[in-house]
């Protein structure tokens, strides 16, 4: 076990795990936010997305001492009352099926619309490639990113 | 081999059905006697405080906090088991089934919103628990929630407005005939004077339930039919807890399983030493789900009885325990369990061994070499095919499938002396109760559940085994237990959709009319067949056989169960037919309906040829079929009937780089009324996808017993830029009650694939999955 320190949605907070234990389990287990989905533990859903220093992240994949001392975001933490525009632009196209695989992709789509405020469809489909929709919402989610281009 | 009927199917969840009253009226009833759903209308009780209600509901929505004008409510009157009013009007509407992404959480309660007469901005939406003594079939599966709740839910919405009614009419001393309603206010125009619900809501609760109730009439609809949004979309969107996965209670322990590693293995011997002392670990013991003598319900289907089971404080903390255990593993001999219920108690054998694909499809070739058990048969078909000027024949197949429904299987529960509280995501909550009653030793009244939002379902989450291991577990540790199932614990636990094969023959005469027609079809371990489904009922002579073959690898519903390969393969083969006999794959198709339409073969056909010619017709017109196509877009077309609806598609695939490209699919559907077309349109788009995803790519196989696929890396699942480009949906608009959504428009969607893709290559493709294939087919035809 290991005392670290992570910054979680602007908040400074001290977990007591094991170094090797998955961002993921941290979020859900330890600190309660359970935006952060489990889908395959291997990186290959991407149902776990979160930002680590604004940058889009496996979380599952990811063990916690590697991100000691730095900036983590949870969907919890995308915005307040979620208004986000990514968030917003969901919403309008009402995007969710089951919602699992959602927090997942609004941290992937909010990241790409940092770096790239005004993707095209194949950057979209490249970008969003890694995550997957059981469901199979995915033009919605494709419209609600074309939507909030240009917004953030 | 001839199939057993006493083999448990993967169930036709439509079949499965409370009521046998017939849903399929052409024109609504504008009155209704209320005694048919008598056990949904309890004594009608005041609630005082209604802040309890809604304070401990962890999974209402949050319209409450962000979109109703009227606050947070006073007092809460129940009206009955659906609607619950507040003095500040605020109105509380219970929807009974799970939720699964059908978005049934906010649809159910938009028809009962729409007799009530409430603006549906001031209505907030909490998910029932389970409870039989109010309302009937809680269960998400065959596309049944909206067609078999539909007279219920606009029944409870009349039978309350008419309380609210009478309670204005006694308060005004009023004939209560001169009470009108609008959006959530009483008025008598005569005296000018006016309540609003709410305040209303407390003599209204103690008003005799009315014997019977006006309906409105359908088109004076002015909720259903518009679109709404998700009720729970801005908790989704924020990472609100809603799931299974996401339950937690103070004390709450982590527990996880270990399932033997192949179909035909049990645990022979555990060593936990070593485990035990790692960190975090509470305890390590093994369950026995079922004891062999244990008569099992229809959904307790289950290949691996005897768990492993660790538990812990924390996910990751177990999930390394369980990686520490020495295990052993022995064959299973020959061996039978019996199952209850739909007819009496019957035994299943289930046979030893480790089997393996390459095994399966042998054996499967050979069970369609007969003998074979004859399911319908019309005229003479042999004859017929004796004298056919042509005869085309295919055979097909498709492998094993896996839900992989995102969210893996888990469940809370907590068990205690004299009561069990389960809490989680299942479809099927009235099967889970009889057998967690029988395996606990607890009366179905000490048993509480409750239903978490699910993510992903598929049928999947009809077999409720973990919700007993929960239980069991937590009877065990006595504690508060969240059971947890890692991706490869729920891709490699079987209850797949079946494997299967169809071998198709149509004959032909010499002007190109199809005057015979043969279906041999069966599987592992049941036959897909629908025998009386189109082209039944469309040809003079028509032979349907079916066969199966035992396994011991467990099956269970999947999205469309059997239809989703007997739709798939039936369609791909008429485009074959049309071909052959020189005609246009729709206009063969309708003619062929107008046939069964006008002169129809038989008797007991189960599709209404009208309806399944609609949806033709529509995507004919939607998807300018007759028009000339762009040039490089090839264009398959194929329709079905199944679980009460009707379902086309025209899918547009392109080449590109070498690879298949879906431009797009244009659909039509005819499910009766729609109650939230935008939602309807988003389980279309979802079904097409799901389809496109699983022709090209879904299978699992496997090893000497093992599935050969445990996760994402190996098991592949459409992704974001292999989805259709675009995706037109369009409804049949007609008054016909519900028919259901959910299911109906995946099958068809893998045929109008595989049709477009012909038009691409050249090549039939008759196995699934087609990636594989295709991009062989595409250098062949490309050079």
């Amino acid at each position: 076990m290991a005392r670290l320190n992570l910054t979680v949605n602007g908040n400074a907070v001290e977990v007591d795990v094991a170094p090797d234990t998955p961002l993921l389990w941290v979020l859900r287990d330890h600190l309660k936010l359970v935006g952060t989905k489990y889908g395959c533990g291997i990186g290959q859903c991407g149902a776990c997305t979160v930002h680590l220093n604004g940058l889009p992240v496996r979380s599952c994949s990811l063990p916690v001492a590697s991100v000691a001392d730095q900036s983590i975001t949870t969907i919890e933490g995308l915005s307040q009352d979620g208004l986000h525009p990514v968030q917003q632009a969901w919403l309008e196209h009402d995007v969710p099926q089951c919602g699992y695989c959602q927090a997942g992709q609004i941290m992937s789509a909010v990241a790409l619309l940092n770096q790239n405020p005004s993707p095209s469809d194949e950057e979209i489909d490249a970008w969003m490639n890694g995550n997957l929709c059981r469901c199979g919402t995915y033009l919605r989610i494709h419209a609600a990113i074309k939507s909030a281009a240009g917004k953030l | 081999m001839l199939p057993s009927s006493r083999r448990p199917a993967s169930c036709d969840c439509s079949r499965l059905t409370h009521d046998q009253e017939p849903f399929e009226a052409r024109t609504t009833v504008p009155t209704i006697r209320t005694t048919l759903n008598r056990r949904s209308f309890l004594k009608a009780s005041a609630l005082a405080g209604g802040g309890l209600l809604l304070g401990f509901n962890w999974s209402a929505n949050d319209a409450l906090a962000v979109a109703s004008p009227a606050g947070v409510p006073d007092d809460l009157f129940e009206i009955n088991g659906f609607v619950k009013i507040s003095q500040n009007g605020l109105v509380t509407l219970m929807s009974p089934n799970p939720e699964f992404g059908q978005n049934v959480k906010t649809s159910m309660p938009m028809i009962v919103a729409e007799e009530l007469d409430v603006d549906w901005r001031s209505v907030v939406v909490e998910q029932a628990p389970f409870n039989t003594d109010i309302y009937t079939r809680q269960f998400a599966g065959g596309s049944q929630s909206i067609r078999q709740g539909w007279r219920g839910l606009r029944m409870a919405g009349a039978a309350a407005r008419h309380m609210l009614r009478e309670a204005a009419a006694q308060a005004w001393g009023v004939p209560i005939e001169e009470v009108t309603t609008q959006a959530g206010t009483l008025y008598h125009r005569k005296s000018g004077r006016s309540a609003t619900y709410g305040e209303m809501a407390s003599a209204a609760a103690t008003m005799p339930v009315p014997e019977e109730v006006q309906l409105k009439d359908v088109r004076d609809f002015t909720i259903v039919g518009t679109s709404r949004k998700n009720v729970e979309a801005k908790k989704i969107v924020t990472g609100q807890p809603l799931f299974g996965l996401d339950y937690y209670r103070d004390g709450m322990l982590i527990a996880m399983i270990v399932h033997p590693p192949a179909f035909g293995l049990r645990l022979k011997s555990v060593d936990d030493a070593e485990a035990r002392t790692m960190p975090g670990i509470v305890d390590v013991f093994t369950i026995t789900t079922f004891d062999d003598d244990f008569e099992r319900g229809f959904f307790d289907t289950n290949a691996f009885p005897e768990l492993v089971v660790v538990v812990g404080r924390t996910t990751w903390e177990v999930m390394q325990a369980k990686k520490a255990l020495k295990l052993e593993w022995e064959p299973i001999p020959d061996s039978t369990y019996t199952i209850g219920g739909f007819g009496g108690a019957q035994k299943v054998r289930v046979p030893a061994g480790l089997e393996s694909t390459t095994d399966h499809i042998k054996r499967m070739a050979e069970a369609a070499a007969g003998p074979v058990r004859t399911v319908r048969r019309d005229g003479d078909p042999e004859a017929a095919f004796a004298r056919a000027a042509r005869i085309v024949e295919s055979t097909y197949s498709a492998p094993f499938l896996a839900h992989n429904a995102l969210e893996p299987m888990n469940f809370f529960a907590h068990v205690t002396k004299d009561r069990a509280e389960v809490i989680g995501p299942l479809q099927a909550p009235e099967f889970v109760e009889r057998t967690l009653s029988a395996r606990l030793g607890l009366p179905p009244e000490k048993i509480d559940i409750q239903m978490t939002r699910m993510g992903g379902g598929f049928g999947r989450r009809a077999y409720g085994h973990y919700v007993i291991e929960a239980a069991l577990i937590s009877q065990k540790v006595n504690a508060p237990v969240k059971l947890v199932y890692t991706r490869e614990d729920d891709m490699t636990f079987g209850i797949y959709r079946p494997a299967y094969h169809a071998v198709f023959r149509a004959g032909l005469d010499a002007d190109g009319n199809l005057i015979a027609f043969h279906v041999r079809a069966g599987g592992i371990p049941e036959s897909p067949l629908s025998a009386n489904r189109f082209p039944a009922g469309a040809v003079d002579h028509y032979l349907a056989e079916e066969w199966a073959l035992e396994s011991n690898i467990t099956i269970g519903a999947f999205r469309a169960p059997r239809s989703n390969f007997m739709g798939a393969v039936e369609q791909a083969f008429l485009d074959e037919v049309a071909e052959a006999a020189g005609k246009d794959p729709i206009a063969f198709r309708l003619e062929l309906l107008e046939r069964a339409r006008t002169r129809p073969v038989g008797e007991n056909n189960d599709y209404d040829a009208e309806r399944y010619a609609g949806v033709l017709k529509l995507v004919r017109e939607k998807s300018g079929w007759e028009d000339t196509r762009p040039s490089g877009v090839h264009r398959g077309v194929a329709a079905y009937f199944c679980h009460n609806s009707y379902a086309a598609h025209v899918v547009d695939v392109t080449i590109e780089d070498g690879r298949p490209v879906v431009r797009r699919v244009c659909s039509a559907v005819d499910c009766g009324i729609v109650i939230n077309p935008d939602a309807a349109v988003n389980m279309v788009e979802g079904a097409v996808v799901d389809g496109i995803g699983n022709a090209l790519y879904g299978a699992m196989s496997f090893v000497d017993g093992v599935p050969d696929k445990s996760n994402f890396d190996t098991y592949r699942m459409i992704r974001h830029a292999e989805a259709p480009k675009a995706i037109d949906v369009h409804f049949v608009e007609n008054d016909i009650d519900p028919t259901g959504l959910g299911e109906p428009p995946f099958p068809p969607v893998f045929a109008a694939l595989a049709n477009a893709l012909y038009r691409a290559t050249g090549k039939r493709l008759y196995e699934q999955p087609f990636a594989p294939q295709i991009e062989q087919y595409v250098q062949e035809a490309t050079g």
